[in-house]
């Protein structure tokens, strides 16, 4: 690796860090607007024009919030939870591909950070190293409710990981590749050879599973039982304050962020935009198709954000029971229905 | 039992049909009804700026009235803050002195009135209950503050402006 490549990437790492944080800070701003809007207000409107410096007030406020570590709690681990809370949530945007490779002055600029051949396996990993975030701090917090909070979130994602996975099966089934480049590669443009070329309508059901996963792996509503303030007050963060809660409820919105980038990528052809093989330039395809990315990533969230302001929350029970009766059955004949179209139009 | 009215509704327990059990179709439902939403006018009225019309018979801030030749009316007979059931009245007497015909009616007038608004429940009985039309409460709400000694409203905020002004 030559030097002029170690510095892109380092630049690369820095732009993408600095804009899942921007997107999670205006998250918080564009939820209670969706919010206020879906239910006919106005939302926040007086810290600058149309109220877009709301976020930093937020942040400011978080910040000189007095911390309160509860005297019964384990220190080290009550720090150590909303840590790897963002930390996990940070690192799961390195293998998605932001767009098709850049030339500027001789130089190939690749728009991801790494492409690693098991890039799905990856994302999975991150997924289930964040929910210990979860864990840990509901566990250091020494609360009864912080504890429930904590098992609900872990227990929760054990059982929609694996409806994911057999998700991301029977999509490993049509694409034949875990690498997440090959993956948005293969959904080139919008229709060739007479079908679509992006997997959702390959695997309709696969997207609804995973769709569904990633609003319970994410902790949003319908799914967001582990903080439940009507029962739980506030679940695994009812004791944090300050930016130790920041953290946390940052590291969701960079979550809601990540997921849409995967969905996008996995699904809905990533940096792929329909026509794009009209228009001759291939470095302003690149950048055309950064910015059809991100219009499906702001699609998803917003799409979070509607369905969190419409479905109430799931009994837990009702949870478990969708999760191991509907969508892991789901999810297998999911598979099974793939490999045999699959092992019909091969022949 | 005869029904009272015919709005009741038998409920039955039905066991979920397939479509339900999915959810997914009840979910696209709401989803549409809050999209619906979310293109309506917002129904916010925004505060300081525009206010919301006060209906006719609103009952708000008292004001100490004044009669057609600018003199004060209330005589501080007393009778508001003995038909105060949240005891939000007290006033002082004092005798009206030579020279000071122009600012008070009657030859009694309150020297000090006061009315506590963290007590006041705004029911209007000090009106009803006022024999010389002194006391209305035709004002807006009362505004919030930080202290709760600023609640008890005096005379500067309470008697009417002077007509010449
Ligand atoms: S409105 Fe009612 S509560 Fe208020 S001062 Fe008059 S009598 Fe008392
Ligand atoms: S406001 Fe009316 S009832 Fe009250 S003391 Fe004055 S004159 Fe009497």
């Amino acid at each position: 690796m030559e030097l002029a490549d170690i510095i892109i990437k380092f630049v690369l790492v820095v732009i993408i860090f600095a804009i899942s944080l921007l997107i999670a800070l205006y998250s918080t701003y564009a939820e209670r607007k969706v919010a206020a809007f879906f239910q006919d207000r106005l939302g926040p409107n007086r810290a600058g024009p149309w109220g877009i410096l709301q976020p930093f007030a937020d942040g400011g406020k978080m910040f000189l919030k007095e911390e309160i570590i509860p005297a019964s709690a384990s220190k080290f681990l009550f720090i150590a939870g909303p840590s790897l809370s963002i930390f996990t949530a940070c690192i799961g945007s390195a293998v998605i591909p932001w767009g098709q490779k850049l030339v500027i002055a001789g130089h190939t600029i690749d728009l991801q950070v790494t492409d690693i051949n098991v890039g799905i396996l990856y994302i999975l990993g991150v997924v289930s190293l964040g929910v210990y975030g979860v864990m840990i701090g509901g566990w250091a917090s020494n609360n009864k409710y912080s504890l429930l909070g904590a098992i609900r979130a872990a227990s929760q994602n054990i059982s929609y990981e694996i409806s994911m996975g057999l998700a991301i099966i029977a999509l490993l089934l049509v694409t034949g590749t875990l690498s997440l480049r090959q993956i948005a590669e293969q959904q080139h443009g919008f229709w060739a050879h007479g079908w679509f070329t992006w997997n959702f309508f390959k695997q309709p059901l696969g997207f609804l599973l995973f769709i569904v996963c990633a609003f319970a792996e994410t902790n949003r509503t319908p799914f967001d039982l582990p903080e439940c303030e009507t029962e739980l007050i506030g679940g695994y963060h009812t004791e944090y304050s300050s930016m130790k809660l920041g953290f946390y409820l940052f590291s969701e919105y960079i979550n809601m962020f990540v997921s849409g980038a995967v969905m996008a990528t996995l699904y809905f052809g990533g940096y792929n935009f329909p026509f794009m093989d009209m228009i001759h330039s291939p470095n302003l395809v690149a950048i055309l198709g950064v910015v059809a990315l991100f219009a499906k990533v702001f699609f998803f969230i917003f799409f979070f954000m509607w369905v969190r302001w419409t479905i109430p929350r799931f009994r837990y029970d009702q949870l478990m029971d969708l999760g191991w009766k509907a969508l892991i059955p789901l999810a297998i004949a999911n598979i099974v229905i793939t490999g045999i179209v699959i092992t019909f139009l091969n022949r | 039992m005869e029904a009272l009215s015919n709005k009741r509704k038998v409920m039955e327990a039905k066991p979920l049909t397939f479509l339900e059990r999915i959810y997914l179709p009840a979910i696209f439902q709401g989803l549409a009804i809050t999209m619906r939403h979310f293109f309506r006018k917002p129904v916010t009225i925004q505060y300081p700026e525009q206010t919301r019309e006060y209906s006719e018979n609103f009952r708000g801030l008292h004001s100490l009235k004044r009669d057609e030749n600018g003199k004060e009316r209330c005589t501080a007979c007393g009778l508001c803050a003995l038909s105060c059931p949240a005891e939000a009245i007290t006033m002082t007497a004092a005798e009206r002195q030579k020279g000071e015909e122009h600012l008070y009616r009657e030859e009694k007038y309150a020297a000090v009135y006061e009315i506590n608004m963290l007590r006041c429940i705004f029911c209007g009985l000090c009106e009803e209950a006022c024999p010389k039309e002194a006391i209305y409460l035709d004002g807006p709400h009362v505004t919030s503050d930080y202290l709760r000694k600023d609640f008890i409203y005096g005379k500067d905020k309470l008697v009417e402006a002077p007509l010449n002004q």
